[in-house]
């Protein structure tokens, strides 16, 4: 019996090594284990937001607006008792705790970063492979997206939450339309090369069908490129939502998300600034983290990026 | 030369087409009736539909799109339902701040970044390197609101060296133009110098291994003058390239930089706006930076020509 179950099991750990292999890669690089533990730390943050809170975010108490980070407050209960709070980030000019604001905010700012990147990519890959595949199809995709490319961003995105209510959905998929065209152009560049190599005519000439060629060959060679630009996506589609909170275009104010909590800081910035400088502070953090991320990885899963951007 | 040219003049008109499709669309996309919000919230029905047959809402759309695109080739954006005004008006009351704080970014960026990044490629590897590199990433990561405040705070708040907001137009004073413009152009360089040290370091980088830098070198030519005329030189097409491309980064940042410091400019009219529901302005100034990103960048092409004599179209 022994005898037997040896090579099954060796046979069975061929794969489990090769991904342990990318997985050493990834984690002997410095900027990957960095900018993740950062971004882990967030993620930490915005997970245990309901328990490291205060307050309630959305907790209004005229009392106690613009208190100074730090600042202790004592509420009556019914039955004659003081509780003490700690505002360790003080109070915005409604009296609610920035610090349990800014706990929430760390969630906002994740959904968002994360579904942008997942959505953009998805999209931009299969729109991507079909211009990079589809001869005819190729040069409407791409007048397509040039045309899409040369409206800044930032404006294109304001545009469309301008279109219907703002709200988390619509805010996604304004920052999801920018991003496209770039993975788009990624990943067609990608299946272009790939289709022109020899093991891919190769496959052709043995009778490989295209979906399969696709599945089996053109894949495999876009993960890399696009976890990379997924990850820049992420930390782009972050800013971005700030911005548009920021502006009062973005997520409805009362939700706390990083850009709203400065935006309502706005008004009184000269007299209380920590309403914009703590969300600031977390926000350029996790951007950092996550660009950090971004460039570690693209280190170490593409080593030909290096010398570009 | 010439003909070359023209073909990438021409290649700019399908990329324009796309553009004014999508903007175009901005407003045939709403969730609201335009000729109701224009009507405001007292009209009758009456009201509504001599509006929506005064603007040609009834039409069929392909219809009203080539309407649209005629009156925009003959300058015409249409009247703004907010400010009751025409859109070319109002951007053109708008330019002159806007104008202003980008090319005083752009100067003050170009200046910073390129020398910072030739110093860290030249310097490869040492704290110099790393340092710039960092503050790359850094800059690429706070957000511009965060710098403008932060800068605010620091600089106008308390150290009280220059004016905390507000905008003075040219024709009033150099002095009180300048001074109002030193903190949002530094503040909007910021990721703009991030983009463009990042570059010149990685295209100064592969120049430098060169032949001609070696041979430069071996006749005896001094740091800078190789630097300078063989290796910058040399490395100007990326880095001109991405100059032109950051100009998008440039016009989102003008948006928010705008709003910090209460510049009136194009960046806050589309903020105020997209707020008020005034499409033809949102539309108006989504082409307008739309059709200069464009144009700008259909410059940078061409010049490629001159930096690089060896590019020939």
């Amino acid at each position: 019996m022994k005898a037997v179950a040896e090579p099954v099991a060796t046979l069975a750990l061929e794969p489990v090594a090769e991904r342990a292999g990318v997985a050493r890669l990834m984690t002997r690089n410095r900027s990957v284990l960095f900018g993740g533990a950062i971004l882990a730390l967030v993620v930490l943050v915005a997970a245990l937001a309901p328990v490291l809170g205060t307050t309630d975010p959305a907790q209004v108490e005229p009392v106690l607006r613009n208190k100074r980070p730090g600042a202790v407050t004592g509420t009556r209960n019914a039955d004659g008792t003081q509780t003490e709070r700690t505002h360790w980030m003080g109070t915005d000019s409604l009296g609610r705790d920035v610090y349990s604001r800014v706990l929430y905010g760390a969630r906002v700012s994740l959904i968002v970063g994360i579904s942008v990147a997942l959505i953009s990519t998805a999209v931009g890959l299969v729109i991507g492979v079909m211009a990079g595949y589809v001869r005819w199809l190729d040069g409407i995709v791409m007048r397509i997206m040039d045309g899409l490319m040369s409206i800044p961003a930032i404006l294109l995105a304001i545009g469309l939450v301008s279109l219907s209510r703002a709200g988390l959905r619509t805010v996604i998929i304004a920052i999801v339309i920018p991003e496209v065209p770039r993975v788009v152009r990624l990943v067609r560049s990608v299946v272009l090369s790939i289709r022109e190599e020899p093991y891919v005519e190769a496959a052709t000439a043995l009778g490989a069908r295209t979906p399969m060629l696709l599945v089996r060959h053109v894949l495999p060679n876009t993960l890399a490129p696009l976890i990379v630009q997924g990850t820049f996506i992420c930390a782009s589609a972050i800013l971005v939502e700030a911005i548009l909170s920021f502006l009062g275009v973005g997520i409805p104010p009362e939700t706390p998300t990083w850009g709203n909590i400065m935006a309502e800081g706005r008004a009184l910035f000269r007299i209380f600034p920590h309403n914009i400088l703590f969300p600031g502070l977390f926000l350029a953090l996790t951007v950092l983290g996550v660009n950090i991320l971004g460039d570690g990885l693209r280190d170490s899963l593409d080593p030909r990026l290096r010398s570009r951007l | 030369m010439l003909p070359y040219i023209g073909r990438r003049l021409l290649a700019t008109v399908p990329v324009m087409a796309v553009v004014a499709v999508v903007v175009f669309m901005l407003l045939r996309l709403t969730t609201g009736d335009p000729a109701a919000i224009i009507a405001g919230d007292n009209a009758t029905s009456q009201d509504v539909e001599a509006i929506r047959t005064k603007l040609g809402l009834d039409r069929p759309i392909v219809q009203q799109f080539v309407i649209w695109i005629g009156n925009i080739l003959r300058g015409d954006l249409g009247e703004s339902f907010f400010f009751k005004k025409q859109v070319s008006e109002l951007i053109a009351e708008r330019v002159e701040p806007t104008l202003a704080l980008a090319i005083c970014t752009l100067l003050l960026a170009v200046s910073v970044a390129v020398p910072l990044g030739v110093l860290a490629a030249w310097r490869r590897g040492t704290w110099i390197d790393r340092g710039v590199m960092g503050l790359s990433v850094l800059g690429f990561s706070v957000p511009v609101f965060v710098i403008g405040y932060l800068l605010i705070y620091l600089v106008a708040i308390q150290l009280a060296w220059l004016p905390v907001q507000g905008y003075q137009r040219l024709a009033d004073g150099v002095g009180g133009f300048l001074e109002r413009l030193v903190l949002p152009s530094l503040t909007l360089a910021i990721i703009y110098v991030a983009l463009i040290a990042r570059i010149t370091r990685a295209s100064v980088l592969e120049v430098l291994n060169a032949d001609h830098v070696r041979t430069a070198r071996a006749k005896g030519l001094g740091d800078a003058a190789v630097l300078v005329r063989h290796v910058l030189r040399n490395a100007a097409v990326p880095i001109v390239t991405v100059i032109g491309l950051g100009v998008a980064l440039l016009i989102g940042g003008v948006v928010v930089t705008e709003s910090v410091y209460a510049i009136p400019g194009l960046g806050r009219l589309t903020v105020d706006a997209v707020l008020a529901r005034d499409y033809p302005t949102v539309q108006g100034v989504i082409l307008l930076f739309s059709v200069v990103y464009v144009l700008i960048n259909l410059v940078v092409d061409l010049s490629y020509t001159f930096l690089d004599p060896r590019i020939r179209y």
